[in-house]
């Protein structure tokens, strides 16, 4: 087991080389200057050219890259270009609204779709199994940002139960905190309600036809019992697999939920630094993204081997 | 058997189940009246469809909901007609006052709890005993049910065990609180026969020591001359003959159980003279297979799974290969078909040695070795029709559509089906039609050695005789070598010729079908012959002269 996880760190290295040369050349294959969003709209050339060379871009591309490597190996993201600081302080000052908005979206996303995919597997054929799937077709369906506003506008809006936009620190008070993550998070959370909620029914069906759900029956438990200590275990590996890949697709709702609710987090400071050619910052915040895939998956296979005994490293 | 006064323990009054519309039948269990008294082993016989399974679920009101009602009759527990009882109230007889053990025991427990906590839940559910008592009350259930060091046991979970522990672990579940009814249905028959000997001789036992009243469903009248002290047939969802044991298995009354005992195939040996001078179609000699072994990463301990096989099939002749599970008839036979590879040794068919062979030369030999599996439920492709089936082989060797298709009609007259049937579905036949349809299909590359791999084995006695006949039949007509791998001592004295007993990857003996059987050398084989139920009632010679 032990042995196992060294492994899987260390397959991380290579991982993390290649994400970064290839995040590395892309963005320079890509049309678009950095000095020349830095220049603004009225910079002369002279001024652009300036820019260049002061941020080190008339260097030969593997020198760049040789350049930015070697000051990664030390722990060094870089200057931004665009907000003028350490990259790595940056990325700091961002990480607590998008880890926030990631757990309550994971909480309210397993608090819901779980027990509802597994009420529809022990309900199935009923009304109450098709209209889970019926939720979970119209949750697939709409996307992020049309449900965001529209979440906007009744609850916001129309109702005023939750403010328009905007975030709160946690050591501002843990309600105002809350309060408004409540919509950003309903928002994200829908489609992988969605989704994990059939793959939990999916699941959950399947192992209701075992013969042990049987013995489980016969030894006179109440249904509710075989359901959570015999089926949902058994249900779990599926599940868990797909929430893993949910948290891993969540970055990428983040980006566009922090944009609908102008929530200053790792999305938006990745769009930001998009729009304004930041290379060192997409740099960086790809590289991180990475690494939490990878942390994520590993975490995911461990969780494998605590679900089911069968499964060992 | 029951004592005058003493009220049955479960008395199952002309019970009726219906079956949902649009069923070849109305009733799959109809008007059904049996009794177990105290202290009893009763068994319900039948083969599949009988309605056997559906009478015991219908007593612990497992029956599926929405499929399968009873519309009438009653079952009484202690008096008490549970078919009127509230769900609340079943809970609390199911596990407590009655309890069921089944068929396959790698699946009936769950494999994510160890066996301790799984036989624990059935304590913490019907009882408010303390941890501890809880505790030595199932050390003292695994030590009755004879399972080596109990603590461990407890411990385990399912995979670590192996099929007759597991049983023991369902049986001891079943027995801690001690009921008065115990269901047991087809628990033995998923296991080895030794295995069976002794689960069986537990039941018995701790049935004794516990005073438990046992309704034991089986298909196999070994089994029911080994346990039974009552007997009920079923056939169509109705009891067709009731009595003691004793009286059921030598004198039958009822012609369905009369064609049931004598479809139980004998230990004597057929006695067919062999052809000395039949060229051989199929020889082994040496052939290994291991696995594992250990790679870079793993610490594996390679398994042997076949050792130094030496066999040979002649022309026209049967060869048996029986054994338990593990014992590796199964990858010698694959390795023979070269569905694995082996690790080592040489299989001659004819004079070419392909047990190196490669793929491309593999592909033109493929046509001479064919298998038909054991389970006729999962080896034909559901979604495609028999018919194209059985002419992929041959079209795939370059025969014409047209010409596939005639000769699949010749085979289904030959396995004894209707030529016409060639555009249904597998799901449209039954076991055994399927079964004979995997022969056809095995037969339409008119291979030089037939592999039966198990291939009566999930069959039904009396659809089991038959395919039996068949096979031998087609081997006569059609001058086959075959090799019939099987775990049925009865099933291999009927049909081989040679028989090669494995046990733990080597054949332990090998010769004359007619002299291992009449006079076994070594102890494995002797072991084995001992340990089939039924061996002291020689059911098809019983009735033959009776």
């Amino acid at each position: 087991m032990f042995g196992f996880i060294i492994q899987r760190l260390l397959a991380t290295i290579p991982v993390l080389g290649m994400v970064a040369v290839f995040v590395f050349l892309m963005l320079r294959l890509t049309p678009g200057d950095p000095a020349a969003v830095l220049a603004g709209d009225n910079g002369t050339p002279e001024q652009i050219e300036q820019i260049r060379q002061s941020l080190g871009l008339n260097e030969p591309l593997l020198v760049q890259l040789g350049i930015w490597v070697g000051n990664l190996l030390q722990g060094d993201f870089g200057q931004s270009y665009f907000f003028k600081k350490d990259v790595a302080e940056l990325i700091l000052l961002r990480v607590e609204p998008t880890l926030a908005l990631a757990i309550t979206t994971l909480i309210l996303t397993i608090a819901v779709a779980v027990p509802i995919g597994v009420i529809a597997a022990y309900k199935h054929g009923t009304w109450i199994d098709r209209a889970v799937m019926a939720f979970s077709v119209a949750g697939f369906s709409v996307p992020v940002f049309v449900l965001g506003y529209i979440l906007i506008y009744v609850f916001a809006m129309e109702v005023k139960l939750f403010p328009v936009q905007g975030y709160k620190e946690i050591s501002d008070g843990f309600w105002p905190f809350l309060h408004r993550l409540i919509l950003p998070s309903i928002t994200l959370s829908v489609i992988y309600i969605a989704l994990i909620a059939r793959i939990t029914r999916a699941s959950v069906l399947e192992i209701l036809g075992e013969d042990y759900i049987r013995t489980a029956y016969a030894k006179g438990l109440t249904p509710s019992t075989v359901l959570r200590k015999h089926a949902l275990r058994n249900a779990a590996v599926p599940i868990v697999t797909v929430i893993g890949i949910g948290i891993a697709l969540l970055i990428g709702g983040v980006v566009v939920t922090e944009s609908v609710y102008n929530i200053p987090g790792l999305g938006r400071l990745t769009v930001d630094a998009v729009l304004g050619r930041d290379y060192p910052t997409i740099q960086a915040v790809i590289i991180v993204f990475s690494f939490v895939y990878v942390v994520i998956n590993l975490l995911v296979d461990l969780t494998y081997s605590l679900l089911d005994p069968r499964i060992r490293y | 058997m029951t004592d005058a006064p003493t009220q049955p323990i479960l008395e199952i009054d002309n019970l009726t189940i219906d079956l949902p519309e649009g069923n070849d039948r109305r009733h799959a269990v109809d008007g059904v009246s049996i009794s177990v008294g105290p202290r009893e082993i009763v068994c319900l016989v039948g083969e599949s469809g009988s309605g056997k399974s559906v009478t015991a679920f219908s007593i612990m009101g497992l029956l599926p909901k929405g499929q399968l009602t009873p519309s009438g009759g009653a079952i009484r527990l202690m008096g008490e007609n549970v078919l009127e009882a509230s769900e609340e109230r079943l809970r609390e007889l199911r596990g407590a006052r009655m309890s069921m053990i089944f068929q396959e025991p790698m699946t009936a427990l769950n494999p994510t709890m160890t066996c301790g906590d799984q036989i624990e839940e059935v304590l913490t559910t019907h009882t408010d005993l303390d941890q501890a008592t809880r505790q030595t009350k199932i050390l003292d259930i695994l030590e009755q049910v004879q399972l080596p060091d109990p603590p461990r046991m407890a411990a385990s979970y399912p995979h670590q065990l192996s099929g007759g522990q597991r049983q023991r672990i369902m049986i001891a579940m079943a027995l801690v609180l001690e009921p008065v009814l115990l269901i047991a249905d087809e628990p033995t028959t998923a296991l080895d026969v030794t295995t069976q000997e002794q689960i069986l001789k537990l039941m018995k036992e701790i049935q004794k020591t516990h005073d438990t009243a046992v309704l034991f469903i089986t298909h196999d009248f070994g089994v029911v001359a080994e346990i039974a002290d009552r007997v009920a047939v079923m056939q169509w969802g109705k009891v067709v003959e009731e009595g003691s044991s004793e009286a059921v298995l030598k004198r039958p009354q009822a012609p369905y159980t009369r064609m049931l005992i004598g479809a139980v195939p004998s230990f004597t040996p057929h006695g067919r003279p062999r052809e000395a001078k039949a060229p051989v179609v199929l020889a082994t000699d040496g052939l290994c297979k291991t696995y594992g072994g250990g790679g870079f990463f793993q610490r594996a301990r390679p398994v042997h799974a076949a050792q130094d096989v030496s066999l040979e099939v002649r022309r026209g002749e049967t060869l048996g290969i029986v054994g338990e599970s593990g014992s590796g008839k199964s990858t010698v036979a694959r390795c023979i078909a070269r569905l694995i590879d082996p690790t080592s040794g040489h299989i001659y068919l004819d004079s070419d040695d392909i047990a190196q062979a490669s793929q491309s030369r593999l592909r033109s030999l493929r046509r001479r070795v064919q298998i038909v599996f054991q389970d006729p439920y999962r080896s034909l492709n559901p979604r495609r029709t028999v018919g194209a089936s059985i002419v992929e082989g041959p079209m795939n060797y370059g025969m014409s559509g047209a010409a596939a298709y005639e000769r699949a009609r010749e085979l289904m007259s030959l396995v004894r089906l209707d030529p016409t049937a060639l555009d249904r579905f597998p799901h449209q036949f039954s076991g055994g039609q399927r079964q004979r349809i995997c022969i056809a299909r095995a037969l339409a590359m008119e291979p030089d050695l037939l592999i039966a791999d198990e291939a009566v084995s999930a069959l039904d006695v009396s659809v089991q005789a038959q395919v039996l006949e068949l096979l031998d039949d087609i081997r006569r007509r059609l001058d086959l070598a075959m090799l019939f791998i099987t775990h049925d001592l009865r099933v291999a004295a009927q049909v081989c010729d040679t028989v090669a007993v494995m046990h733990r990857g080597q054949v332990v003996e090998y010769g004359d079908a007619a002299s291992v059987f009449s006079d076994p050398q070594h102890d494995y084989t002797r072991a084995l012959f001992a340990a089939a139920p039924g061996r002291g009632f020689d059911f098809g010679g019983a009735l033959a002269s009776g």
